[in-house]
């Protein structure tokens, strides 16, 4: 069992504990509705986020990834976020390297109190993958390089 | 390995919209899992026994709980499967409720993403390893952020719970915003009559160690053992000499200097006492306007000083203390006039703000209580209140209500009528939420006893005509335009967090929401904690809040801290970095990227150089885990094996 075919596309989310999770909860506590392709892993910091995480997400099959931390200088761990976000950027440059749509992978800073903009940022993420469609590595690969 | 899988109907919460019946089916289908169920309330007592009795009856040796978010209840449900024989780290949340339910209206969906969320718990809690806590000693001196009403009230609670107590203020005084007020609502009491007691507690209390006009540098450590670096600014008076008798002030020849307390309604000497009920009442210097800082020459107030108190060499002073936990109480700012351009704030002198007001009313304050104009020293005779000057006003980023001002403009109302019996108040409001106790029958009294003309509409403009200022506005309740010729103009204007509240948030690891104010743990049980344990929240740091509630918050904070400071020692959290020496070629990359400072390099005995975790220092933040080009320091229960594998379950179909 995994995504329904024709509804839903594969969309892995990485939120860091104490902000984006919260803020995600805060959406939910607040019925915010969102499309429900997204799933969720929780990680206790953004900047625990290796990308090759992503790398191998998008590689084994997820046609999105969506990284979320806290806002710059409000990371509970003082600069997780600022380390994430070196990464993710290079990240976001390499991916057309490997034939990878950079437009698959987003990452952004949502606080615990954020419901709202949790919400919009899942279905516009979610929206844009259904645009770019399903990832077929090997077509994108090819029409890349 | 046998995992067994308990999902949570949560009433209708999620049962609603999952087919919670279809995902224990689903999942017992998934390798490794020997039991699946479903149930009503699983965090209700008989939810947590069947879990306990399953794990015997079923010999599971992990548990994933599909419910509510794990900042919910993963405590609680660790607790549960502690009790039932399990270590309490092999147990999985999967949140089906905060991230399912209550998001996704398609049913077919939610429950397929249920299955999934499940999924992804089975493959986590079938990698997690066993983690045992440590306890540690806990030095049991607390520190409190801010000597306004919320923190004196922590430090006076705390110090007469016999604990040792250090009050950081950054003024001269303490006393706060309260110490400004000329009388408090609902009762017309005099606020530094009330106050000044306890300042004096304060300071005379043997257990609190009070570091009047000091600021935060540094926070460093953990729940039980913080290292804490206080800036004393230098105040160019010796205050072990200084016997506050005010001479220098008297004599002081320069007469323009800002005054903070009183929030420039008048100048004061460049060497001043905040306050005559100052504690601790003892002289500065403000430099930017001191002669002989500017100048070079002058030198009056050393001259002058009976006790030779006055040092113009004086620097910084760093002082380091440890302590055990940390209140925040660092109060609250207010919006700028300038920010309110069409109400001519900050332009024109009769023009004023809520608690400049409060000053002008005060029998201390610059006119000694006399009500007069900033800009002719006439006694004025129309007085207009605004409302919302700032608050609830999207436009200016401020949406949130300000909470008292309601509540003072009612009380100035009716003080402006004590003071000058002939005038005339009105006052231009959108709502009155007035909803303490007594508080709207207080409202009522200043309508119906002191004759104060309450007019529902916003304010448009402010403007000048001759020597009067014209209010105009909207009457939404007989669907007219308004216009006041009015003496004076005081804007209630708008509590924003108090300057610099961001970069304290930072220092302490505590969070802060889009406006500055800091986040508690829950809005509703956990009001006065932070996600960073042994960090506290009271007063208005936490957002708008009048005494009452700022004095409330105080003393539940300074509760919880003697409840953390009940035992000797505290358990700490084993989820932390943990280095494979074999592994590691010994870079020392994680030594550069940890926050905290919490890995050093360690020789071992061949003459290899590698990395070590300090285990009391580190937070589990696991920056060097994804620093590690060998993976050789992984955070334990979030290692790379056991995030993989969440990816993998994802990614296979």
């Amino acid at each position: 069992m995994s995504v329904i075919a024709a509804k839903e596309l594969r969309i892995i989310g990485f939120l860091c504990n104490w902000c984006s999770y919260g803020g995600a909860d805060t959406a939910g506590i607040s019925r915010f509705k969102q499309p429900t392709d997204l799933r969720i892993i929780r990680v206790p910091c953004s900047g625990r986020v290796d990308p090759l995480f992503i790398v191998k997400a998008l590689l084994n099959g997820a046609d999105g990834v969506l990284v979320s931390g806290c806002h710059p200088r409000d990371c509970h761990y003082s600069d997780g976020n600022f380390y994430a976000r070196r990464r993710l950027e290079m990240l976001k440059r390499l991916l057309p390297f490997i034939g990878i749509d950079e437009r698959r992978f987003h990452y952004t800073w949502i606080s615990a109190s954020e419901g709202e903009r949790w919400q919009q940022v899942v279905t516009d993420f979610t929206k844009q993958i259904h645009k770019l469609g399903p990832l077929h590595t090997k077509t994108e690969v090819r029409v890349e390089s | 390995m046998r995992v067994g899988v308990f999902i949570c109907h949560c009433g209708n919460n999620i049962a609603g919209t999952v087919d919670v019946k279809k995902v224990a089916e689903e999942t017992r289908r998934l390798p490794g899992v020997v039991y699946a169920t479903d149930y009503m309330y699983t965090c209700s007592e008989p939810g947590q026994d069947e879990i306990k009795e399953t794990i015997k009856k079923e010999g599971l040796d992990r548990v994933v709980v599909a419910s509510c978010s794990p900042r919910m209840h993963e405590v609680t449900f660790r607790r549960t499967v502690e009790k039932g024989g399990l270590n309490r780290y092999f147990l999985e949340m999967a949140n089906i409720r905060e991230h399912i339910s209550w998001v996704g209206e398609d049913k077919e969906l939610n429950t397929n993403k249920a299955i999934e969320a499940v999924r992804i718990a089975v493959a986590k809690v079938m990698r997690n390893k066993p983690l045992y806590s440590k306890s540690f000693k806990v030095n049991k001196r607390v520190l409190i952020i801010g000597g306004g009403v919320a923190g004196m009230q922590a430090a006076l609670d705390c110090a007469d719970g016999n604990l040792e107590v250090l009050l950081v203020e950054k003024s001269p005084s303490v006393g706060g915003m309260m110490a400004r007020l000329d009388k408090t609502f609902p009762t017309i009491d005099c606020s530094i009559c009330i106050l000044g007691p306890k300042m004096v507690d304060v300071a005379q209390h043997e257990k609190i160690k009070l570091y009047a006009y000091s600021e935060i540098e540094e926070i460093k450590g953990y729940v039980g053992n913080y290292q804490i670096k206080i800036r004393k600014k230098a105040t160019y008076v010796d205050w072990s000499k200084c016997t506050g008798c005010g001479e220098c002030m008297e004599k002081c020849p320069t007469k323009n200097a800002y005054d903070h307390f009183n929030f420039g309604v008048a100048p004061t000497r460049a060497i001043n006492i905040p306050f005559p009920q100052a504690i601790p009442k003892k002289a500065k210097i403000d430099p930017k306007y001191c002669r002989q800082f500017l100048k070079g020459k002058c030198g009056v107030c050393a001259k002058i000083c009976p006790t030779g108190a006055i040092n113009y060499e004086m620097q910084d002073e760093i002082v380091t203390e440890e302590v055990g936990a940390i209140i925040v109480a660092s109060g609250y700012g207010l919006i700028d006039m300038d920010r309110l351009p069409e109400y001519g704030g900050g332009r024109y002198p009769d023009v004023i703000t809520g608690i400049q007001y409060e000053r002008l009313l005060n029998a201390s304050g610059p006119t000694s209580g006399h009500i007069l104009r900033p800009s002719d020293k006439t006694e004025p005779k129309t007085v207009v209140f605004v409302s919302c000057a700032g608050s609830r006003d999207k436009s200016i980023g401020i949406p949130y209500c300000s909470n008292f001002c309601c509540m003072y403009i009612a009380k100035q109302a009716i003080l402006t009528k004590d003071h000058i019996p002939d005038s005339r108040s009105y006052v231009f409001y959108i709502d009155i939420r007035s909803s303490g106790k007594g508080y709207d029958e207080f409202v009522r009294r200043a309508q119906e006893d002191y004759g104060v003309n309450y007019i529902r509409g916003r304010v448009s403009r402010i403007y000048p005509k001759g020597k009067k200022m014209v209010v105009r506005g909207a009457d939404t309740l007989l669907g007219t335009q308004v216009e006041i010729e009015a003496d004076l103009v005081v804007l209630a204007t708008a509590v924003t967090a108090a300057p610099g509240a961001a970069e304290l948030a930072e220092k302490l690891h505590i969070s802060y929401d889009t406006f500055g104010f800091y986040v508690e743990s829950h809005p509703k049980l956990r009001p006065v904690e932070t996600n960073t344990s042994g960090v506290f929240l009271a007063g208005a740091a936490q957002g708008p809040k009048d005494i009452p509630a700022s004095v409330c918050q105080g003393s539940a904070a300074a509760s919880k801290v003697l409840a953390l400071f009940s035992r000797d020692t505290l358990e700490s959290d084993p989820a932390i970095a943990q280095v494979n020496t074999n592994a590691c070629v010994g870079c020392l990359k994680c030594v550069e990227t940890c926050p905290f400072g919490a890995i050093k390099e360690k020789e071992l005995r061949d003459g290899r150089v590698v990395a070590e975790v300090i285990e009391t220092v580190c937070a589990g933040c696991g920056i060097c885990t994804s620093t590690c080009p060998c993976g050789a320091i992984q955070l334990q229960h979030f290692t790379d094996n056991q995030l993989l594998a969440e990816v993998n379950t994802l990614c296979q179909s």
